[in-house]
């Protein structure tokens, strides 16, 4: 919402300052976006008088004129067809800059004549269009005087943000009553005289089965001239942005602003009979002011004549049926249309305008009579003309209810001592008029145009709520939510900035863990993974969907709707997606070795709460060069590394989690596997990726990733541990060296190894794998040294022959591997 | 002591003198001490000599023995002792020499500043909530006193999915103060809770990403003023900017969940980005009371509770204490950005180390 200061001053009755006012607004709720001066770029440009011009000796389209801006005469070069000698010009003096082109002018000669300064058109100025020539000023305008005085165009325009609940913000008055209620000046009065009406409106009103216009006034006025509005009007417009086009159209405009009452105006001649209808939308096709063809629907509420929609209500006139320069007989619209209809019907046709914007804030509705008084007052003052008796269809929606505030309520809300006087100042200069009052409390009536305040308090209530709990609620929220409207209203203007903060008061002297033990283990991989060289990355949860279909399913039931673009359309299934993207930008950009990993969601199914946590990560291309140790390419053990450690970080018995071969299809087949704790409950996987996905994302040859699903991870249980046994006597260990078919798993040898005698064997370790030339092929040898610790005595060589013979024998059971 | 010991003295020393190694002094050893040696000999042969002098030649013998012992382990030691510094010498290395590269890696700035508002919310007593990010609109909109008609519901800003929940549709939550329904209808108050987390909006220009994170947080409890409101967001953003005496401005503003609702804003400085002074005022967050529609659609009376809620942008706040300037790069996942914002792994958040 844009409007000048001066304009604000036909509202409100002040002398103080521009920074005032501009920090009060921003203090109660009307955001300054900010201040412009249009003048302040004209501000070298003077007032001239052609003391002669003359055709130019060398130019045919040139005229050499002599201008007086107030210091002598100036010889100046000008190619506008009516620079003439006697008429008064705008002049730029050499130093000045030209807004439009941002020109800077010297002094020169054209043609062999000397040029020190320009006379300027309307739109080299920025003022508007016209190029046919330059500015002519009227006879007694000024010499020498400032182009801005002289125009009132040295003001500053004030823009502010005004918020969806404050349609009356959306008008200078509405602004002005505001400040006037934060003891910036008095509100003037406003009262529009009545215009004595002759004969029957041309045009009539009828609603006809629409919810969406409850009440509708209009009034035709005959023979007008329409044409441009005067200078102040067109100044006074073009100052907040808005074009002038022709009186009638700037007149509503003008008390779309003013008052913030959109008005319509419709050319009696092209309205097709004279009846106009409020009705729904069928279809039909019409084409709008703002040049584009609306088809209305069933759900809007439209205008029609006798030939069909001239109108989509309260949010952008027809073509056909406007005002124009032949215009003589005007009917004016002033109507009151449902906030949500106009809403939902903008949205719909995706039209923005200052009507729609009013509208669909709420209007004020007892104000629609004197708009209607004020508007033809103003036709008829610039276009001339007559009025008819005015008309109408519908009744006045009831807007009338009031709203009670407890005093003691008002402290216990702010926390803040605000005096009863003032408060009730504040409620009296916003418009709410006392109804009664006790000692604790007062009531009072709503103004017509705030239809933010104490409303019918419609709930959306959870559906779980029992029929008690929703009576009571319901009932609270009738008591409360007029209050707290007015506590807002007082509080606002008063200014929360008086409010003293206050810290919250402790729950208790040392409060309580604020994470759960499950965010804490999120919280702790990610530390993990960090000190073992992954950097953390946040990438998006959505990615195109066929690269998402790369890793699995990428199901409609998991694509938005409506994406922002066609790369980002799919809920990611697994992290590594988004992940291995941001691995491939790395890549191009010569960064291919490295680790990334991502804590962050992954969605498995298109329902609410369909994802779970998981900690993914990726290692790409080598381990960094060094000379001691060469680089090589990172391997599914790495990856399962990183796994390893995050569940051992998690307090996971890795002895007893299995890992089976069945990792999905992005994973490498041979070179992957997937983490088991019991045969159901998945922990994680982990492999190499598959060379097709590698191929398809260009990625580093070697990749390898790994998915911790952090919500299977069970919580670690918090007793006690057991006292450790410290054994005084010295452990014994022994290596074997088994030979096992090649598919053999090493996970299955040292699980038979370590149940093998089971209070003896502490350790487990495998050091060898070996297949090669020394072995038969189909055959590999692992070496492995277990542990075996006595506890309340040495062993002798007996015992310890008889625990090796033990550790063979069931290694052999379970594996048919031999001792080599 | 006779010619005879005083020759061979002269001759053992000078022997033991030229040895050089431990090999060469062994043999001088054994030549003159060993078994056959011709000290050894030269005690064995005492009894040849007459008994008036056996006792002091056999003195002046061991005497010459004790002291060629005391020579020779004296020589052993020089021996040693060089044989250290050559071997020493030869174990040389250039210690200058890179070792082994350390493994570093960094979190994400988000997930610090996360972990920031945790602690300085956890010491006002405050909890971490989360909820589902596809979530029924009911709970992202309606609940929250955003009715079907408001323009947040609108395309232009809420992605949809094609399902629904319970007749409710499917929407990416645009805000985390969905959590505040869920934890209102799942536990009685009084509740102190934050919600950071991942929240969607279709928008994506130079300031804005279509995925953000948010950080929402509710107080309810029986006599919760506004007052408490300025308090507790005054003293989270002194601790989390570390700026004791940071200015902050709160402001009439309106969000259709909190009644009164404020913005608030920091000072600072415009020109040189520098937080604190500088007279300018940046919007940081917005807040408010709860509405007590809110408060009834979770079935809590709005006479017997009250509280606010607030939420901010965490790469927005993020951003100002780390002046880092473009919020697209959050997400880009440039290894060199994470290394070069990334925090340490080694050390949290934690309000005695500082955060």
């Amino acid at each position: 919402m844009k409007f000048t200061l001066s304009w604000l001053r036909e509202h409100l009755d002040t002398d103080a300052s521009l920074e005032t006012i501009t920090d009060k607004l921003t203090g109660i709720g009307l955001e300054l976006e900010g201040i412009e001066n249009p003048g302040a770029a004209l501000a070298p440009f003077r007032i001239g008088h052609i003391i002669e011009a003359v055709q130019h000796p060398n130019a045919d389209r040139l005229r050499a004129c002599v201008v007086d801006a107030g210091e002598g005469p100036v010889s100046v070069v000008c190619g506008a067809p009516n620079a003439r000698t006697g008429i008064k010009v705008v002049f730029a003096p050499v130093g000045a800059t030209i807004p439009t082109s941002g020109l800077v002018l010297k002094a020169g000669e054209i043609r062999g004549v000397a040029s020190n300064g320009m006379l300027c058109s309307a739109r080299e100025l920025g003022l508007g269009d016209d190029h046919d020539g330059i500015i002519e000023l009227p006879e007694d305008a000024p010499v020498g005087a400032r182009f801005v005085d002289y125009k009132g165009l040295d003001e500053p325009v004030i823009e502010i943000a005004v918020t969806p609940n404050r349609g009356d913000a959306l008008s200078v008055r509405g602004v002005a009553r505001d400040l006037a209620a934060a003891g910036i000046g008095v509100l003037k009065t406003w009262v529009p005289d009545a215009m004595p009406s002759n004969g029957p409106s041309a045009i009539t009103w009828k609603i006809e089965g629409t919810e969406a216009c409850s009440w509708v006034l209009g009034r035709t006025v005959r023979g007008v001239k329409n044409g441009p509005s005067p200078a102040w009007l067109q100044d006074r417009l073009r100052a907040i942005g808005l074009r002038p086009i022709s009186a009638l159209v700037d007149i509503t405009n003008f008390f779309t602003i003013d008052l913030g009452r959109p008005l319509h105006v419709f050319d009696v001649a092209k309205v097709k009979g004279n009846l106009l209808t409020l009705r729904s939308g069928a279809g039909e096709s019409f084409l709008a002011l703002n040049g584009k063809e609306v088809t209305v629907t069933a759900e809007d509420c439209v205008i029609a004549d006798a030939e069909g929609v001239v109108s989509l209500a309260g949010i952008v006139g027809g073509e056909a049926s406007g005002c124009t320069e032949t215009t003589t007989d005007v009917f004016i619209e002033c109507a009151y249309f449902d906030p949500i209809a106009v809403a939902l019907s903008g949205r719909r046709h995706q039209v923005a305008s200052d009507a729609r914007a009013r509208f669909e804030r709420g209007i004020d509705p007892a104000l629609m009579p004197s708009a209607l008084e004020a508007a033809t007052q103003m036709v008829i003052e610039l276009c001339g003309g007559e009025a008819s008796e005015p008309v109408a269809a519908g009744a006045e929606p009831a807007w009338r209810r009031t709203a009670k505030l407890r005093f003691d309520r008002l402290k216990n809300f702010a926390g803040a001592d605000i005096a009863r006087d003032e408060a009730e100042g504040i409620l009296r200069r916003l418009g709410f008029g006392l109804a009664s009052g006790d000692d604790d409390s007062i009531t009072v009536h709503v103004p017509s145009w705030r239809n933010d305040i104490a409303g019918k308090g419609v709930l959306e209530p959870a559906r779980v709520l029992s029929a008690d709990v929703l009576a009571r609620v319901s009932a609270g929220v009738l008591e409360i939510e007029p209050e707290v409207d007015l506590v807002e209203e007082v509080l606002r203007i008063w200014g929360i900035d008086r409010v003293e903060p206050v810290s919250l008061p402790p729950l208790g002297a040392v409060p309580a863990a604020s994470f759960t033990p499950r965010q804490g283990r999120a919280l702790a991989i990610k530390r993990l993974f960090a000190s073992r060289g992954l950097n953390e990355a946040v990438t998006f949860s959505f990615a195109d969907h066929k690269v998402a279909a790369l890793f699995g399913e990428a199901p409609e039931s998991l694509r938005l709707v409506n994406p922002i673009a066609s790369d980002l359309d799919q809920l990611r299934a697994t992290p590594l997606i988004t992940l291995s993207l941001a691995a491939q930008r790395n890549a191009a950009r010569g960064f291919g070795d490295h680790g990334l990993f991502e804590v962050g969601p992954a969605f498995h199914e298109g329902v609410r709460g369909g994802q779970q946590v998981v900690a993914a990560g990726l290692r790409l291309g080598e381990t960094p060069r060094h000379w001691l140790e060469p680089a090589r390419g990172v391997t599914a053990m790495d990856a399962k590394a990183d796994v390893w450690a995050a569940l051992t970080a998690l307090s996971l018995p890795l002895e007893a989690l299995s890992v089976t071969t069945d990792a999905p299809g992005y994973y490498h087949p041979g070179r992957s596997g997937v983490v088991r704790q019991g045969p159901k409950v998945v922990l994680a996987r982990f492999g190499a990726l598959h060379p097709t996905l590698i191929r398809a994302l260009d990625l580093p040859q070697h990749a390898v990733a790994f998915e911790i699903f952090l919500d299977a991870i069970p919580e670690p249980k918090r007793r006690k541990k057991a006292a450790p046994e410290l054994s005084a006597f010295q452990p014994v260990r022994r290596d074997f060296a088994f030979v096992a078919a090649s598919d053999t798993a090493a996970e299955t040898v040292l699980r038979a190894a370590r149940g093998s005698v089971r209070d003896l064997v502490t350790g487990v370790t495998l050091f060898d794998v070996y297949e090669g030339e020394k072995m038969e092929p189909g055959r590999k040898s692992l070496g492995v040294e277990v542990v075996f610790q006595p506890k309340d005595r040495s062993l002798t060589d007996a015992e310890i022959e008889e625990a090796s013979a033990k550790v063979i024998a069931a290694v052999t059971k379970a594996t048919g591997a031999t001792l080599r | 002591m006779s010619d005879d010991l005083l020759v061979l003295q002269a001759e053992a020393e000078a022997a033991i003198a030229q040895a050089s190694d431990p090999r060469a002094l062994d043999a001088v050893r054994v030549a003159f001490m060993g078994k056959q040696g011709r000290i050894t000999g030269l005690l064995r042969s005492l009894g040849q000599v007459a008994a008036e002098d056996r006792k002091a030649r056999g003195a002046a013998v061991n005497a010459l023995r004790d002291r060629l012992d005391g020579v020779l382990s004296a020589r052993q030691g020089v021996i040693d002792q060089a044989a250290l510094a050559a071997r020493l010498t030869a174990e040389r290395m250039d210690v200058t020499l890179p070792p082994a590269p350390d493994a570093r890696g960094s979190i994400h700035p988000i997930s610090r500043t996360m972990e920031e508002m945790a602690a300085i919310f956890g010491a006002m007593g405050f909890t971490v909530a989360e909820g589902p990010e596809v979530e029924a609109d009911w709970y992202n909109f309606g609940a929250l006193n955003i009715p079907a008609h408001h323009s947040a519901r609108s395309d232009m800003d809420t992605f949809y999915l094609p399902g629904d929940h319970e007749g409710y549709p499917l929407v990416m939550r645009t805000h985390t103060s969905s959590v505040q329904i869920i934890s209102m209808l799942s536990e009685p108050p009084p509740l102190r809770l934050i919600v950071p987390g991942r929240t969607y909006r279709a928008d994506h220009d130079a300031t804005h990403s279509p995925m953000f994170h948010q950080c929402e947080g509710l107080v309810i409890d029986r006599g919760i003023t506004l007052a408490h409101l300025k308090g507790c967001l005054t003293d989270f953003l002194r601790s989390f900017f570390g700026i004791s005496n940071l200015p902050v401005r709160f402001r009439a503003s309106y969000f259709p969940f909190t009644e009164p609702s404020m913005e608030v804003d920091i000072g600072w400085n415009r020109r040189t980005g520098e937080l604190g002074g500088g007279g300018d005022w940046l919007e940081i967050l917005g807040s408010g009371m709860v509405h007590p529609k809110v408060l009834a659609n979770c079935g809590i009376d709005p006479r017997e509770w009250q509280g606010f809620a607030f939420g901010m942008g965490i790469e927005r706040v993020t951003m100002l204490k780390h002046g880092i300037s473009d919020l697209r790069l959050f997400y880009e996942s440039d290894i060199r950005w994470l290394k070069h914002y990334g925090a340490s792994p080694f050390q949290p958040a934690t309000l005695h180390e500082g955060v």
